[in-house]
């Protein structure tokens, strides 16, 4: 399952992201997300900040390079980061591929 | 699963994690206290279509508003009762509403409203924790002789034959007392051999009053078909490896003098919402003292303030002081202020029927003498590493 760098990538509606205690978890509420039956994600840091920057048009380019500047780090390093996670997520169908 | 980005964890049984230090992990809602069953020994049914009841509950957007709020505060789970939850029209749209603030979501129900779209709904957006049903009877005479509801039985088995169909997990509970024998060992079997169960039948026998203290026909009448505590402790048998092994483990935690301080459980620290939008600091506890009512304020209030005040109550009560404070059974006794609540109209009163309860039980574990008080034995501390060790 390969992430294409050009496309948009947004969550699932079926995904709740809850802020509880100082964790930043993803609870899947519908049969077929997630791996198993009400499992709970916790993301970290990274994870965090990519989760929250997947919005309507902006592609895994466009949030690479807006984290990049961010946080002053190489693009290509964040690109990495964010493919790492966007994989396993689609293969979670917490994500899926707009348009 | 653990990645460089994200691990995951089973919530399990457990209600609380990750929100295990958040101020309401886990919330009861009654949503109704009318019932479409009449059941003869509950302890909150009203009639199903007392207009006047259901003017007064909470309506959905009121609802949701106390779910969103518990969201907010780390709630991770709910269990939704009543009466029957499901007599609610919008139980649904309440119902998606919760899971989609990521909150699990426990029912209590009877079944016999389930129907094909609310169990479509439960496979497209699993509850997360079974579906708890009670199952009264395991005929139609014998349910029904329960739930004073002629054809109420076969509504209950087609719920719970949609919930099977649909492989929507839940478990079944039934209740016993005198001369419902040959019934206990029907829905024992159909636990067992139908249902492939992995843990024993559970039967309801030592009943709780009114908790609004209300009907008191009924309470007497629900009181003559409590299991005596000699009876209760004849049901142990059958399980008697499984309940000292539970027992130990227990006593290891909780056994103990209690002192004068009330609250011992874990009673304020969450809580129960009733059908009205009174916040109980547990499902039965509805002394006037104890219930918040959150249309004139908040959760964060009732569990930050009013609820740690009401846990700081000490007894005043001689009797309680004289028995329960110094019972080393405490923990293992039933006595609380709810139950004190609904027995006595207090919050110290002694429960004798919690007591006469404990006593049997803790003679049967070996724990007391035959014609011993459990306040008065010295060498508790031994009795209870004796058996914490070695049963």
């Amino acid at each position: 399952m390969e992430i294409d760098v050009n496309a948009v990538y947004l969550p699932s509606e079926d995904v709740v992201a809850r802020k509880i205690d100082d964790a930043f978890i993803l609870v899947p509420i519908a049969s077929g997300v997630g791996s198993m039956e009400d499992e709970l994600y916790t993301l970290n840091e990274t994870g965090h900040i990519i989760w929250e920057g997947l919005a309507p048009g902006r592609r895994v380019v466009d949030l690479a390079k807006s984290l990049a500047e961010e946080y002053d780090a190489s693009e290509e390093e964040i690109r990495q980061d964010i493919q790492g996670i966007l994989t396993e997520l689609l293969k979670l169908n917490m994500i899926h591929k707009d348009g | 699963m653990a990645s460089d980005y994200m691990k995951t964890e089973s919530l399990g049984s457990s209600a609380s994690w990750p929100g295990k230090n958040s101020l309401l992990p886990h919330l009861d809602m009654e949503l109704t206290e009318r019932c479409n069953n009449r059941c003869i020994h509950c302890y909150i049914n009203q009639p199903e279509n007392d207009a006047q009841l259901k003017v007064r509950e909470l309506s959905t957007d009121e609802i949701k508003a106390i779910v969103k709020d518990a969201a907010g505060l780390g709630c991770m789970s709910i269990r939704f009762t009543g009466g029957e939850p499901l007599l609610r029209e919008d139980f649904s749209e309440i119902y998606l509403f919760t899971r989609r603030q990521g909150i699990r979501v426990t029912l209590f129900t009877n079944a016999t409203l389930m129907d094909e779209a609310l169990t479509d709904l439960f496979v497209k957006y699993p509850p997360g924790s079974p579906v708890e049903v009670t199952l009264y009877g395991m005929t139609s005479d014998s349910y029904e002789a329960i739930s004073l509801v002629k054809g109420s039985f076969a509504k209950a088995m087609a719920g719970i034959g949609l919930l099977r169909k649909k492989g929507i997990p839940f478990y079944v509970k039934s209740i016993y007392f005198k001369g419902r024998e040959a019934d206990k060992e029907a829905f024992a079997d159909f636990v067992e051999k139908d249902l492939s169960a992995d843990t024993p039948p559970a039967f309801s026998m030592n009943f709780d009053l009114r908790a609004r203290r209300d009907m008191p026909a009924k309470v007497d009448f629900i009181k003559s078909l409590r299991v005596s505590p000699e009876e209760s402790v004849v049901a142990l048998e059958k399980y008697k490896d499984a309940y000292i092994k539970d027992s130990r483990r227990f006593a290891r935690k909780f056994m103990g003098p209690a002192g004068d301080r009330l609250f011992n459980c874990g009673c304020g620290k969450g809580g129960s919402v009733d059908a009205y939008g009174f916040f109980q600091p547990c499902l039965l506890l509805r002394h006037p003292e104890s219930v918040y009512d959150l249309k004139k304020g908040s959760f964060k209030q009732a569990l930050q303030v009013f609820f740690p005040e009401l846990r700081e109550k000490i007894s005043t009560n001689g009797k309680y002081l004289q028995r329960c404070a110094g019972c080393f059974l405490h923990g293992f006794c039933d006595q609380c202020p709810a139950k004190s609540w609904m027995e006595h109209g207090l919050l110290d009163e002694p429960v004798e029927y919690c007591c006469e309860l404990a006593h049997a039980k803790a003679r049967f574990l070996g724990l007391l003498g035959d014609k011993e008080r459990a306040w008065e034995v010295k060498d508790w501390k031994v009795r209870l590493d004796r058996f914490v060790t070695h049963g």
